[in-house]
């Protein structure tokens, strides 16, 4: 127990340490290092936690994809110092700040300390719920069926964060392949990389994505790892993104919510109402929907990473378009 | 105090952190990552709370979990537009924060040559 | 029968999580880039290797041995390219 303890209060010491550095950091490419490194720490906090499920996601795409697009970001903002130092609060507004902090964050911590014990749980009517729908993982069951909602609105999400960074485009790159075009890299590390990892890559994402349904694991974070593998040939060159006008990869983002929202609609004719599922259909609905979203999560993941087109058309689309 | 205890005060002090960085900070891109680390703080109280709710041979609470899944994914797609934003503004007008007065040589934006 | 497993686990993962002590530590007090990634990867591999070593006998079937050995597998290939990466990048720095 004290062992466990000492681990607790390490965890914690290292993840407010390592957060502190991050605001601290000289170098904007510093900042992104320590959040990722916050990240990671974070992840192994949830695992103390008992929520691995969480863990999981938060070292995919809290540390991992946000980490990635933050740096992507730094390498091509270059601010001026002079800019930067005159918008800088001045010391007694940062003194003013961090009262602020210091209060809000002692008010939580008050707030927490002081919470009801026994805890109230969902706990047992999640498990309760799960056993019917044949999925061995509650974290699951609630994001398919009891709070299915929420998770539809979240797949929603993702296409509009998707739309919203692609109109960030200027007028004339509309129709064009998202990001910057890498060298291509015939040969190097980074290229053998790209080689031999996405077929084991591939395999685990719908691996991870797939036992979800039964341990830690599931759509979001599989679809991660989906999107990674297609990153990794695009950053080494080897492989191009598709024109964000191409109807394959808008049917790659849009199919997962609109499954959802099939089967969801269809639970008013076959069960008893929206996004309920008929008892001995559960399973395969659920399966259904979790291969269509880890689909669509891999593809909008992998387009906000990349970003808005900034490529000139090649020109025969340009024609194409003129015509 | 157990554990969990000390973990939940990791999260108030992620929190505190975090909301220090967001308005202490000028630069839009070093906002955007101590918001990140706001919300992880919030995400962790999620957690702390899931854990206390552990029960039915559960090691926590499954409800507050799927939220905190949800939270992750749609905080990755507020920061990738945040960050779009941010690239966009920088192409623009050469401002790496949103000051009052944007700087004077502003650098012409490099999407609208010809 | 057990208790040698038991002992030669964590004979394993204590000399495991040595090497990851040595390559924090060399990462922390090396004086340059290359060295920095040198003992970082060298006692990455051989720890996490250790580790996964150590956690194989207590693997609760054949699935979850090849997974282990899949994971210290990826991050071998991950940490090698890397480091790769960061050495050439602080190779053209030098230069």
């Amino acid at each position: 127990m004290t062992a466990g303890l000492l681990f607790d209060l390490m965890m914690a010491l290292a993840v407010l340490g390592t957060a502190a550095w991050t605001l601290a950091a000289r170098t904007q490419f510093a900042a992104v290092i320590g959040f990722v490194a916050t990240g990671l720490l974070l992840s192994l906090v949830w695992v103390r936690l008992g929520a691995v499920d969480v863990a999981l996601t938060e070292a995919a795409i809290g540390a991992g994809a946000t980490g990635v697009i933050i740096l992507y970001v730094v390498a091509r903002l270059r601010g001026g110092t002079a800019e930067i130092s005159a918008a800088t609060p001045s010391r007694a507004q940062r003194a003013l700040a961090a009262l602020l902090a210091v209060a809000v964050g002692g008010v939580l911590a008050l707030a927490v300390l002081n919470l009801p014990d026994p805890a109230p749980s969902l706990a047992e009517a999640a498990l309760a719920g799960s056993a019917p729908l044949g999925l061995g993982n509650p974290v699951s069951a609630v994001l398919m069926a009891h709070r299915g909602l929420d998770t539809l609105l979240e797949s929603v999400v993702l296409v509009f964060a998707v739309l919203a960074v692609w109109s960030m485009a200027a007028d004339h790159r509309w129709g064009g392949a998202p990001g910057p075009v890498f060298r291509r890299e015939e040969s190097g590390p980074l290229s053998l990389l790209a080689r031999v990892l996405p077929p084991v890559g591939i395999v685990v994402g719908i691996y991870i994505a797939w036992v979800g349904a039964d341990a830690p694991g599931g759509k979001f974070q599989g679809g991660t790892i989906l999107a990674a593998m297609w990153i990794l040939p695009w950053i080494a060159g080897l492989a191009r993104p598709p024109s964000i006008t191409d109807w394959r990869l808008r049917l790659m983002i849009a199919a997962g919510p609109l499954t959802f929202l099939c089967v969801g609609l269809a639970g008013f004719a076959v069960a008893d109402g929206f996004l309920s599922y008929p008892p001995s259909f559960a399973k395969p609905l659920i399966l259904l929907i979790e291969a269509a979203m880890t689909l669509s999560v891999a593809a909008a993941l992998a387009c906000l990473i990349a970003g808005p087109p900034e490529r000139r058309l090649p020109p025969e689309s340009m024609a194409a378009d003129r015509r | 105090m157990s554990g969990t205890d000390i973990l939940a005060l990791a999260a108030c002090g992620l929190v505190a952190i975090g909301l220090y960085g967001v308005v202490a900070q000028a630069e839009v891109l070093r906002k955007i990552i101590a918001f990140n680390l706001l919300g992880a703080g919030v995400f962790l109280l999620f957690g702390v709370v899931a854990r206390r709710g552990a029960a039915a041979g559960l090691a926590a609470d499954p409800v507050p979990q799927a939220m905190v899944i949800t939270g992750l994914v749609v905080a990755f797609a507020a920061t990738a537009l945040a960050l779009v934003l941010t690239l966009r503004l920088h192409q623009i007008t050469g401002a790496a924060t949103v000051a009052e007065d944007p700087p004077s040589g502003a650098a012409p934006d490099p999407a609208s040559e010809p | 029968m057990s208790v040698v497993i038991g002992i030669f686990s964590a004979v394993c993962v204590l000399a495991g999580a040595f090497f990851f002590l040595a390559g924090t530590v060399g990462l922390i007090r090396f004086p340059d880039t290359l060295s920095r990634v040198h003992a970082l990867t060298k006692a990455d591999n051989l720890g996490l290797g250790l580790i996964v070593l150590g956690l194989l006998p207590l693997a609760s079937g054949a699935g979850v041995a090849l997974k282990l050995v899949l994971i210290w597998a990826l991050v071998l290939v991950g940490g090698a390219t890397a480091a790769q990466l960061i050495g050439a990048a602080a190779a053209k720095d030098e230069r």
